[in-house]
């Protein structure tokens, strides 16, 4: 008998099930959307991320968030995804920014020395301050996790009021990428006294802009 | 209205006072009081330390002396907690199991019964003195009392409640606990009655015997000069 | 069959031992304290007020995966397979070494990382690796510490709580070579420089799971450094080990979970990183694990699904708030507690997992003050449950010479509480002869324990019962 055999008939052993047996009625999940208009998410969102420790800004158009992130960056080293915003908004070729990477072995050098890393998020949520970053061929993972300041820009309308508006919109995000990951401020331990000290593994800083697309 | 009043053991062995004190008060808010003479004790210190069978034998006595009462008015949450939630589940069914429902609801701590079934607040009592208040585990957790003593407290007049900034933790009693485990019993008072101190009470009020004794035992071992009273004593005073 | 081991059978001594050392006694009070008091602000009605309902939730959507347990399994396992990855299932810690290592030595595996697991704690996989040459570095900072110790966790989400900023001065100073240095940042950027390069360098990450989505053959790894976030992408092999109960159905059930899970350990609203993995990298991504193996562990959890109260304790979502509000747990450690799981889950887990017999006072270690059921965001009534395996111990008891006294002395006592008339002769006489003869001369063991820590209020003159009948003649 394999080892899954012996486990699953353990099991319906125990709560006396039948293999196969449909389970009865699932609790329904619990989605709250709340009503919230875009004024008021950015808001929210803002306030969060700063209270986080991060920075964030909201800009009228893509070539504001270009000029943010030169702001930011002053021309050091950083390694850019290859989301399309990020070229479309001229980030990726303002001076020291590379991006294009398709090998991992060149990425993983530029981002274990480059100061900064930017990338989109594919959305905010605002009643936690979060990041959602699906993992795709357009937004590699190392790129918001090695460097030591990630730059995350974010459509106006990608902000979400929260988790249950996240996966009502999508309820199952394992089909279509195989990592989303959600990030609340900067890599942060207590583990020491139970006393926060930011930038561990992870970026240290984070700094959020959210600029208004056209809908 | 008439009620009974279910003593416990250590109130009646260690605490009679409590106990007189229970019985004024509940006169005075108009109710006729009798006494079961044949009550012994709840059963607790052996259900919690795991001799079910022994615990039944005694519930068995206990719902059976209670029988016909309309309500049993404890001066313990621990106890009151014991004959409303735990006789139930030692007994999964059966008579005892319908005589552990028919008593439950009918089992009320002393504060309880004060505010949620007489609805008084005001006994009439003036007791000078400034008090910290201490909530019993069980009568919080387990029977949802937490505003009510304060309330009738705060109707007492020349009293002054301060709250200590750890109201709701253990005292480290817990029955057998405070003996199987002396130590850690006796190191839970020691910081239970260090938040007392901090707060410059002369008196720790609280409204289960059992807690008072272990708290009153850990007070005089340090030399304190702190009193410990039952809240029914409190309002008792005039 | 025990499918681990206890770490200890010394409970008495180390509780002791605990007790007597007042640098650890700040410490965990002072650690625990803050966990509370940042865990109370992130539940505030006007952050969170729909905290009551979140938990009653997440309570029946727990009960009922771990009611069909088998059924979310395999849906878990179809899902994984159909993102590529790989399930594996495990009957033990041995299955589990034997699984890893079968993954590790084909492909070469020299260094790998691992991120703080609790199930992976239960199968002392790191001495195994090591016996096969395989290198494992704990990269969670507290992980890391306690592994340069020898030492096990101390708490489920801070495994370093019982040290000081000065204990890690120390160690690093010894282990690391690094100039003594008592400021946190600085130990803190000590370990990143040191870890930062096994992370690149490692060929395999191995990761727990906080939650197994069965809908998205997903595992949720939560978690604030981004160590568990570099285990998981960075080297080419990912393998996660999960036990059978993390399962949930749906990954929309996250928004429930999530809510509770960081609030109820850390006091934050989400963790810093919630990574929810589902398979190894896809066509055209640059980065990512190339292989996703999931380990599916019993390693005794089967055997508390038969008793339908006992199996709600296999719905922890290992938050830790319990241990943090647990008066018991803040004056005896986590050390004290023979395995890895303590505090009040622990005092439900281990002898469930482990054997009645295995610790047997454990269970009786609680005042039953109930503050951990209060605070459970999946809501498991631990008093009920350590009520349930004090009498099972009781009777395992039976007929043997463990607690004779005791044993005789509930038996009489029930005998005389179910006779009145006996019951009054009897605490007349025991309050004569319990006056300050006893009291000093504390003849009976139990009024010696009683008095090793407060005194012994002196029996009234009189019984309520004498006074009542003086009153009313």
């Amino acid at each position: 008998m394999t080892a899954r055999e012996a486990i699953l008939g353990q099991v319906r052993m125990h709560l006396r099930r039948a293999p196969s047996q449909s389970p009865p009625a699932i609790p329904e999940a619990r989605i709250r959307v709340p009503v919230m208009d875009r004024a008021a998410r950015i808001e929210l969102l803002m306030q969060r991320v700063i209270a986080l420790s991060g920075t964030a800004v909201h800009v009228a158009t893509l070539a504001e968030a270009c000029h943010t992130v030169a702001l930011i960056t002053g021309g050091a080293s950083a390694v850019a995804s290859n989301a399309p915003l990020l070229r479309d908004a001229g980030i990726t070729a303002l001076p020291g920014v590379q991006t294009g990477f398709m090998v991992e072995a060149e990425l993983r050098a530029l981002c274990t020395t480059a100061p900064f890393g930017i990338s989109s998020a594919d959305y905010a949520l605002c009643d936690t301050g979060t990041l959602v970053m699906m993992a795709s061929p357009a937004d590699a993972r190392l790129i918001s996790l090695l460097p030591p300041v990630h730059i995350a820009v974010v459509p106006a309308d990608r902000v979400l009021s929260g988790l249950d508006e996240l996966f009502t919109l999508d309820a199952l995000p394992a089909d279509h990428t195989s990592s989303t990951v959600f990030i609340t401020g900067p890599s942060r331990t207590a583990d020491i006294e139970q006393l926060l000290v930011r930038g561990v593994h992870g970026p240290g800083e984070i700094h959020l802009i959210i600029y208004d697309n056209p809908t | 209205m008439k009620v009974s009043i279910f003593v416990t053991c250590v109130v009646d062995q260690l605490f009679p006072a409590t106990g007189m004190a229970m019985a004024t008060v509940l006169e005075r808010a108009g109710c006729e009081i009798h006494f079961p003479e044949d009550q012994t004790c709840c059963g607790q210190p052996a259900f919690n330390t795991g001799y079910r069978d022994e615990a039944a034998t005694v519930a068995r006595h206990t719902m059976k002396v209670l029988q016909g009462s309309d309500y049993v008015v404890v001066p313990a949450g621990s106890c009151a907690s014991m004959m409303c939630h735990h006789y139930t589940d030692l007994f999964a069914t059966g008579t005892d199991h319908d005589a552990a429902r028919q008593l439950a609801p009918r089992v009320v701590e002393f504060s309880k019964f004060l505010t949620d079934v007489l609805k008084v607040e005001d006994l009439g009592a003036r007791f000078d003195g400034v008090v910290t208040y201490h909530d019993a585990c069980h009568s919080l957790r387990e029977l949802g009392i937490k505003d009510g003593p304060r309330r009738l407290l705060s109707k007492v007049r020349g009293l002054e409640l301060r709250e200590m900034d750890i109201p709701e933790e253990c005292c480290g009693f817990g029955g057998t606990f405070s003996v199987k485990f002396p130590g850690v019993s006796g190191g839970m008072a020691r910081t239970k009655i260090d938040s007392i101190v901090r707060t410059g009470a002369d008196i720790l009020v609280s409204a289960d015997s059992s807690c008072l004794m272990q708290m009153a035992g850990a007070i005089s071992r340090a030399g304190l000069p702190i009193r410990t009273m039952h809240l029914a004593e409190v309002l008792a005073s005039r | 069959m025990s499918t681990s081991h206890l770490d200890h059978q010394d409970f008495g001594r180390i509780i002791n031992n605990t007790l007597a050392d007042p640098h650890l006694q700040k410490a965990v009070y002072t650690a625990t304290g803050r966990l509370m008091s940042h865990r109370r602000s992130a539940i505030e009605p006007h952050l969170l007020p729909d905290y009551q309902e979140l938990r009653e939730q997440a309570r029946l959507v727990k009960l009922h995966t771990i009611e069909n347990l088998d059924w979310y399994l395999e849906q878990f396992e179809r899902n994984v397979v159909a993102h590529g990855g790989h399930v594996h299932w495990c009957r033990d810690a041995e299955e589990v070494a034997e699984t890893v290592l079968s993954i590790a030595r084909p492909r070469g595996v020299k260094l790998v990382v691992k991120s703080k697991s609790m199930t992976s704690e239960e199968v002392h996989l790191n001495d195994r690796l090591a016996e096969h040459g395989i290198e494992s570095v704990e990269t969670d900072l507290g992980e890391y510490i306690l592994q340069l110790l020898k030492q096990r966790p101390y708490h489920i989400i801070a495994p370093a709580l019982h040290l000081t900023r000065y204990d890690v001065a120390d160690l690093f100073e010894e282990k690391l070579g690094t100039p003594h240095d008592t400021v946190i940042e600085n130990q803190t950027r000590t370990a990143r420089v040191v870890l930062r390069e096994a992370f690149l360098r490692a060929d395999m990450g191995i990761s727990g799971a906080n939650f197994l989505v069965a809908d998205s053959g997903a595992i949720v790894v939560v978690e604030n450094e981004g160590n568990a976030r570099l285990s998981t992408s960075a080297p080419r092999v990912h393998v996660a080990i999960a036990g059978i109960e993390k399962v949930i159905p749906r990954a929309q059930d996250l928004a429930t979970f999530l809510k509770l899970l960081a609030r109820s350990a850390t006091g934050q609203m989400l963790s810093a990183y919630t990574s929810f993995l589902s398979g190894p990298r896809r066509a055209g991504e640059v980065d990512g694990p190339e292989e996703f193996h999931v380990i599916l562990l019993d390693g005794g959890r089967t055997k508390l699904l038969e008793d339908e109260e006992k199996r709600t304790s296999l719905t922890c979502i290992r938050c830790g708030a319990c241990l943090n509000h647990c008066p018991v747990y803040r004056k005896i450690g986590g050390h004290s507690f023979p395995w890895v799981y303590s505090g009040p889950i622990g005092a439900i887990l281990t002898p469930q997992f482990h054997g009645l017999d295995a610790e047997p006072a454990l269970p009786f270690a609680s005042s039953l003050c109930g503050a951990c059921a209060e605070v459970c965001p999946v809501k498991i009534d631990i008093p009920k449950i350590l009520l349930r395996l004090r009498s099972d111990i009781k009777e395992s008891e039976k007929g043997t010479a463990e607690h004779q006294f005791e044993r005789m002395a509930f038996r009489a006592y029930a005998y005389a509480a179910a006779r009145p008339k006996l019951w009054r002769r009897l605490t007349k006489i025991g309050a004569r002869f319990s006056g300050p003869g006893i009291r000093n001369g504390a003849s009976l063991p139990v009024v010696r324990d009683w008095l090793s820590q407060r005194d012994l209020p002196a029996p009234a003159a009189k019984s309520f019962r004498e006074l009542w009948k003086e009153r009313r003649p």
